[in-house]
């Protein structure tokens, strides 16, 4: 993992991870972008070896004891929502940029219903359409997310 | 499910520097803000504090003589002393949780004594419970929570109900309450005592909305916190004689048990 510059993938991750526990006024606190999940998928397109389902199943797992959720349901989605990304990973390098971003909300969609589904299964919540609100921010920031990614990869030369 | 609960309070102790991290922003600006008054604001306050305090200073006083007072009509009736309770001052750490529940990151843990299931108030009333204990942070979850529920009684009557989260901040469901029970719209809510985790007396809610509809089992009632939930900074712990410590040693542990 740390060898030929990972360590910065890891403080990326850590970034997001921060990013994501953040104050933010409560009227944009719903549209919080899936700041974990967007880094991750990148990653995954980009280095498949490095950044796979296990690094998303962590990552996973340390949202769920920073945001206080049931140990494993955060995990559980993010590796589900990798796992597709590390399947498909050279179909999904040769989309366009807005075809990639499309996809990167479905799977932030994805991710989010398999949270709810989860959660509801677990402490019975109600469905709210602005659970779905960081869809729609992640897709909007995903060509960001990639040319700085992109950049950061080949300025550190991480293979 | 005991080991999960202490490798819990690792994890949340291992993350605690990120949330202190996330947190900074805020208390960079708080400190700006606190740092730019002007000296008349600083007067009027002043000024305004020293009224407050005459004012406690006063109730105190009588506070001290009812105390006085009671206890030894405690002691005639022979009924146990009720002790004081120890307490702690904590403040909220900004940093987001899980949208599917209400919790709250406060920055005490383990080390200065935070133990699951401590109650935790505002200066107005009941805010909710330790949750998960960290070394440095916790976790508090909120009244208003859909997993969790106070024993309540009517301060009024005395009547014993049960206040459950809604998932609303703004909003308790009181649970079973019969067609005939005696409540009204402005009803304070205090605390019963009855589940062990909430000390006797304190405020939980006041009674907002009741519905007349005869046709259901029970009557719908839903009241409305006391603590300004939403409006959070500074909470107040309250603690018994021995709490637990889920970092504490093996042997120590069994012993107090």
């Amino acid at each position: 993992m740390l060898a030929h510059n990972g360590i910065i993938i890891l403080l990326t991750l850590l970034i997001a991870i921060i990013a994501s526990i953040m104050p933010l006024p409560l009227s944009v606190d719903a549209f919080r972008p899936d700041w974990v999940l967007i880094v991750l998928i990148y990653w995954c397109m980009a280095l498949p070896d490095r950044v796979n389902i296990i690094t998303a199943w962590v990552m996973g797992f340390l949202l769920d004891v920073i945001l206080g959720s049931v140990l494993g349901v955060h995990a559980a989605a993010m590796a589900i929502a990798v796992y597709i990304v590390a399947e498909n990973f050279q179909k999904i390098r040769n989309f366009s940029i807005w075809q990639q971003a499309l996809i990167t909300g479905v799977l932030a969609a994805l991710y989010h219903l398999v949270v709810f589904w989860l959660q509801h299964f677990l402490i019975n919540v109600a469905f709210l359409t602005s659970y779905l609100y960081p869809v729609i921010t992640t897709i909007v920031l995903w060509p960001w997310v990639f040319y700085l990614l992109r950049k950061v990869r080949r300025h550190f030369s991480i293979k | 499910m005991a080991s999960f609960e202490s490798l819990r309070g690792y994890l949340q102790s291992m993350i605690s520097p990120l949330q202190y991290i996330a947190n900074t922003p805020k208390v960079a600006m708080t400190w700006i803000s606190t740092n730019v008054t002007t000296r008349q604001q600083l007067m009027n306050e002043n000024r305004y504090f020293r009224l407050n305090e005459l004012v406690f200073h006063e109730q105190a006083m009588q506070l001290d003589i009812l105390k006085q007072e009671n206890e030894r009509l405690r002691t005639l009736l022979a009924s146990p002393l009720r002790s004081e309770l120890k307490k702690m001052v904590a403040e909220i750490l900004s940093v987001d949780s899980d949208p599917y529940s209400h919790q709250l990151v406060i920055n005490r843990g383990a080390r200065d004594g935070v133990y699951e299931g401590q109650p935790v108030l505002d200066a107005l009333g009941i805010v909710g419970q330790i949750l998960h204990v960290g070394q440095t942070t916790s976790r508090i979850i909120l009244i208003t929570d859909t997993s969790h529920a106070v024993p309540v009684r009517v301060k009024r009557n005395g009547l014993r109900l049960l206040a459950s989260g809604s998932g609303q901040i703004d909003r308790l469901n009181l649970n079973f309450v019969p067609q005939s029970a005696d409540v009204q719209v402005g009803d304070v809510l205090v605390t019963s005592g009855l589940g062990g985790k909430y000390p006797e007396g304190y405020p939980v809610a006041t009674i907002s909305y009741i519905s007349n509809d005869e046709s259901r089992e029970f009557l719908r009632v839903y009241s409305t916190p006391i603590a300004q939930i939403d409006r959070l900074r500074y909470l107040l712990l309250l603690s018994d004689e021995d709490p637990i410590n889920i970092f504490a040693p093996k042997t120590e542990t069994e012993a107090v048990k």
